[in-house]
């Protein structure tokens, strides 16, 4: 895809002026279990020591849907596109009151997960994948797009060693892709890991080996990152930062 | 691009669409129940009516949080609610489900507050596509004045208050009301709807509009869909 940074992918939001914004969008993406949040934390204090304003934003974490999406997880009854519009729409609140505005003020936002997951968690619910792009497409281009990748069977681990039980949502215990927690575990996870491999070209992510040890891979992203600042950042978007 | 998916299911799918105040409610209503009093297993959904999205909405109104974006999404989180877990399973059954209000509403409401044409069409790709789609055509004064005239305080969003047309609220429903007017105005051709002059009687209104569902469906009326009783559906004038 041959936009830059700050740019909408397909279609612009109302009322967005996108010449005002210049921070930084740093997405950090990958499945469940795979070591994101550790490294969100670690990002965010490296990146405040270096004096930059940090604001850090993950899915169904909105004022306006996420206590309506807790909600909805906790009754009977969430059927697939519903699930997906409704994260629509947590995505959308989230973009247009946190992350523009910290944007607009020269924030680095870091993202725990972004359209992407949103995305691959419809498609392995079997959605339509030019449908999902293109309501998803009001989202901005990021700086930068990190794919945490795993194989299944180190998810596996992670989930067993790590938390001690399968969770209902991270298995799709809600599509039954399997007899038990397990078996939909790894079915499930496996459609979403092959959704994202999908996108990483079109979509120009980084992939990042995240079999590896935390510091190992803290320092990849580290170094990467810092290239996203160099040479001195332009207080206006002149040209193209990558 | 198609908009909808095609209905392969054995019930039959009857919207009717309009602005505020051009009378679809009350035309549905009698509609429903002459098919009811023939036999026909008839459903009801309304617009904006998931319990599931309920709060979400309330809050957002509320708090007048929502962008032209966050609406649209949310309307359309509410209508797959109702798609999955209510209208598909009432048309697989046989049902005829009838709908007041349809995604042509977010079409013509959404687009009003600037979201773009193309992603809200995109947006309800899944919904079905309705066998019979009517569309209440009345002067947008007569339908602002049934409005202003008929009942309590018009709300917030009703008014477009959120997109800053006027600081006046009945100015700004005005206003609002004309966009979506003049959206609605332009999809009668690309959506193939059965226009109704919404200023003729209702009981004129409502003839033409059986006489259409008998055109276009009276077959699967009669022996198709699920019915409640052995009564045969006939073409009589009910007027």
């Amino acid at each position: 895809m041959q936009k830059k940074p700050l740019e909408y992918y397909s279609d612009p939001l109302p009322g967005v002026d996108y010449s005002e914004l210049h921070g930084k969008l740093i997405v950090i993406e990958g499945p469940d279990a795979v070591g994101r949040s550790t490294q969100i934390t670690r990002l965010r204090s490296w990146l405040e020591h270096e004096g930059h304003a940090v604001l850090v934003t993950g899915m169904s974490r909105s004022a306006l849907a996420g206590k309506g999406i807790q909600q909805a997880k906790e009754g009977n009854t969430f059927g697939p596109l519903t699930m997906t519009l409704f994260y629509a729409t947590d995505f959308a609140d989230r973009l247009e009151n946190e992350i523009i505005p910290a944007l607009r003020a020269g924030f680095v936002v870091l993202t725990d997960r972004y359209i992407f997951s949103l995305m691959a968690r419809a498609i392995a619910r079997g959605a339509d994948r030019d449908w999902i792009e293109k309501v998803a497409g009001f989202a901005l281009v990021p700086h930068a797009i990190y794919y945490l990748r795993a194989d299944v069977q180190d998810l596996v681990s992670r989930v067993v060693v790590g938390r001690g039980a399968f969770d209902y949502w991270e298995s799709g215990m809600d599509m039954r892709f399997g007899n038990d927690m397990y078996e939909s575990f790894v079915r499930y996870q496996t459609r979403i890991l092959r959704a994202l491999d999908n996108m990483a070209e079109r979509y120009g992510f980084r992939f990042i080996d995240a079999s590896r040890p935390p510091d190992v891979i803290f320092k990849d992203l580290q170094a990467s990152i810092s290239d996203l600042f160099e040479p001195a950042q332009p207080r206006i978007a002149s040209g193209p930062l990558l | 691009m198609p908009y909808f998916a095609p209905n392969q299911y054995r019930g039959k799918l009857i919207v009717v669409e309009g602005i505020d105040g051009s009378g679809k409610s009350t035309q549905i209503s009698l509609l429903s129940q002459w098919m009811r009093s023939m036999g026909v297993a008839v459903a009801f959904s309304e617009w904006n009516s998931s319990p599931l999205v309920k709060a979400t909405t309330k809050r957002g109104k509320k708090k007048q949080a929502f962008t032209p974006t966050t609406f649209s999404l949310i309307h359309a989180t509410d209508f797959a609610d109702r798609m999955e877990r209510y209208i598909i399973p009432m048309l697989k059954a046989g049902a005829v489900v009838c709908a007041d209000r349809y995604a042509y509403t977010a079409f013509a409401r959404d687009v009003a507050r600037g979201v773009s044409r193309s992603w809200v069409r995109n947006l309800y790709r899944f919904a079905t596509r309705p066998n019979v789609a009517f569309y209440f055509r009345v002067p947008l004064e007569v339908a602002v004045g049934r409005i202003l005239g008929g009942r309590n305080a018009i709300k917030y969003y009703e008014a477009g208050m959120d997109l800053g047309l006027s600081k006046n609220i009945e100015e700004s429903f005005r206003l609002f009301q004309g966009r979506i007017f003049q959206e609605y105005e332009a999809m009668i051709p690309e959506m193939g709807f059965h226009v109704i002059d919404a200023t003729q009687s209702i009981e004129a209104q409502q003839q033409q509009m059986r006489d259409i569902v008998l055109r276009e469906i009276g077959d699967s009326l009669r022996s198709g869909v699920l019915r409640t009783e052995g009564v045969i559906v006939s073409a009589e004038k009910t007027a």
